[in-house]
């Protein structure tokens, strides 16, 4: 019987320092979410300023650009996940690949062959036990992207897009990332990035369309789209990799804050079994020392 | 004098934003200066540095790598991938 009490003494012990780690991890990612969260709102007024100059040239001149244009000769197509770096995080990872999943089949459907980029740890390691071929993979800044990783992601597809269909160009890039809705709500997105739709919709829908004054182009309009849809790209890249990790430090804190209920909830449960063994033990105890007297009163 | 509004903002953050008498800026095909009522425009920019000077006088200067410059009614984006200030050095 005593060794009952022990067995559970151990369980509470060891299920409070878990709970001490879920609640450390809680307010770490807590911590952090509203620099990730700062830092999201801080790319705003580049984005803006690029997807309104942007939307100046489509409506003001007639220009094509190789990344805007629909590409016929290819039939690869190239595929950005971007999940998370460490576990620990709830669904977080396992809901933005079960969207880049579901994405690839659609994408098989349509007789497509697709390349697979990964941001994230966690995704690289879901591919890879699969047996599944990844092109590129870029982890160890998921919670905390740099300007430096967005622009090399982004160099990478536009590189891949601009290649020949002989060179394994691609002929559209489609990004998988998690929205960040608020702190309890994060959505796994799929976003057509390439080719650029820019003439139909000026401003991605983000921005008040604008009647745009008539711009002199400097040195020429091709020029200037040259530089700026790059720069786009790279933007609406870093900010898909922000947002992701804003998503992935709240889906951590809410994971964790969980956990640490759970474990409080054991904690209890134990607690309440060590109590009912140690009465058992005492009752039984009891009994032994009442028979035992009565049996010497009897004799 | 009249003044137009300076935004000089880079990928991850908004590095200055004030009033302006004068910018020049690096353009594609050489050094462009921009007073205020200079018609709208956008350019391309190359790396070089970006002066601005306030009303008061006081010049300020930013080393930029590539990017562009939009004018619109006075107002001036100047949106570049990596911006230093070059007046408070380590920023």
């Amino acid at each position: 019987m005593a060794g009952n009490q022990r067995v559970f003494k151990a369980r509470i012990k060891s299920t409070q320092s878990l709970k001490k780690i879920f609640r450390a991890m809680e307010l770490i990612a807590a911590s952090r979410i509203g620099k990730a969260r700062a830092r999201v709102k801080a790319t705003v007024p580049y984005a803006e300023a690029i997807t309104q100059a942007v939307g100046a040239v489509a409506t003001h001149s007639d220009v094509e650009h190789p990344l805007t244009t629909e590409r016929n000769d290819t039939n690869r197509v190239a595929v950005l996940v971007v999940t998370s770096d460490r576990g620990m995080a709830g669904a977080y990872s396992a809901t933005a690949l079960r969207e880049a999943e579901a994405l690839i089949q659609r994408l098989h459907g349509e007789g497509k062959e697709v390349d697979l980029y990964v941001a994230g740890r966690r995704g690289v390691s879901f591919y890879q036990f699969r047996g599944r071929e990844i092109a590129k993979s870029w982890t160890g800044a998921s919670d905390a992207p740099t300007v430096e990783i967005a622009e090399d992601v982004a160099d990478t597809l536009l590189e891949a897009f601009l290649a020949d269909a002989s060179n394994g160009g691609v002929g559209a890039l489609h990004v998988v990332y998690t929205q960040f809705v608020n702190m309890v709500t994060q959505r796994p997105r799929v976003v057509r990035l390439l080719p650029l739709e820019v003439v139909d919709a000026p401003a991605d829908g983000e921005h008040e369309v604008e009647a745009y004054p008539l711009y002199d182009f400097e040195p020429s309009a091709e020029e200037v789209l040259d530089a700026l849809l790059p720069r786009y790209v790279r933007s609406r890249i870093f900010s898909f990799l922000l947002e992701s990790s804003a998503s992935e430090l709240a889906a951590r804190q809410s994971a964790m804050h969980t956990a640490t209920e759970n474990a409080q909830d054991l904690i209890r449960t134990y607690t309440r079994q060590a109590n009912s063994a140690r009465q058992a033990e005492i009752t039984q105890e009891i009994s032994e020392i009442v028979s035992g007297a009565d049996a010497l009163a009897g004799s | 004098m009249a003044h137009m509004s300076v935004d000089v903002v880079a990928a991850d953050r908004k590095v200055w934003s004030g009033d302006a008498t004068l910018v020049s800026a690096p353009a594609a095909d050489g050094e462009i200066g921009i007073l205020a009522g200079h018609s709208p425009m956008l350019s391309a920019l190359t790396s070089g540095s970006v002066r601005v000077t306030d009303p008061r006088g006081n010049k300020r200067v930013f080393v930029v790598s590539g990017g562009f410059l939009s004018v619109d009614q006075d107002v001036v984006t100047i949106v570049v991938d990596n911006a230093t200030d070059a007046d408070t050095p380590g920023h």
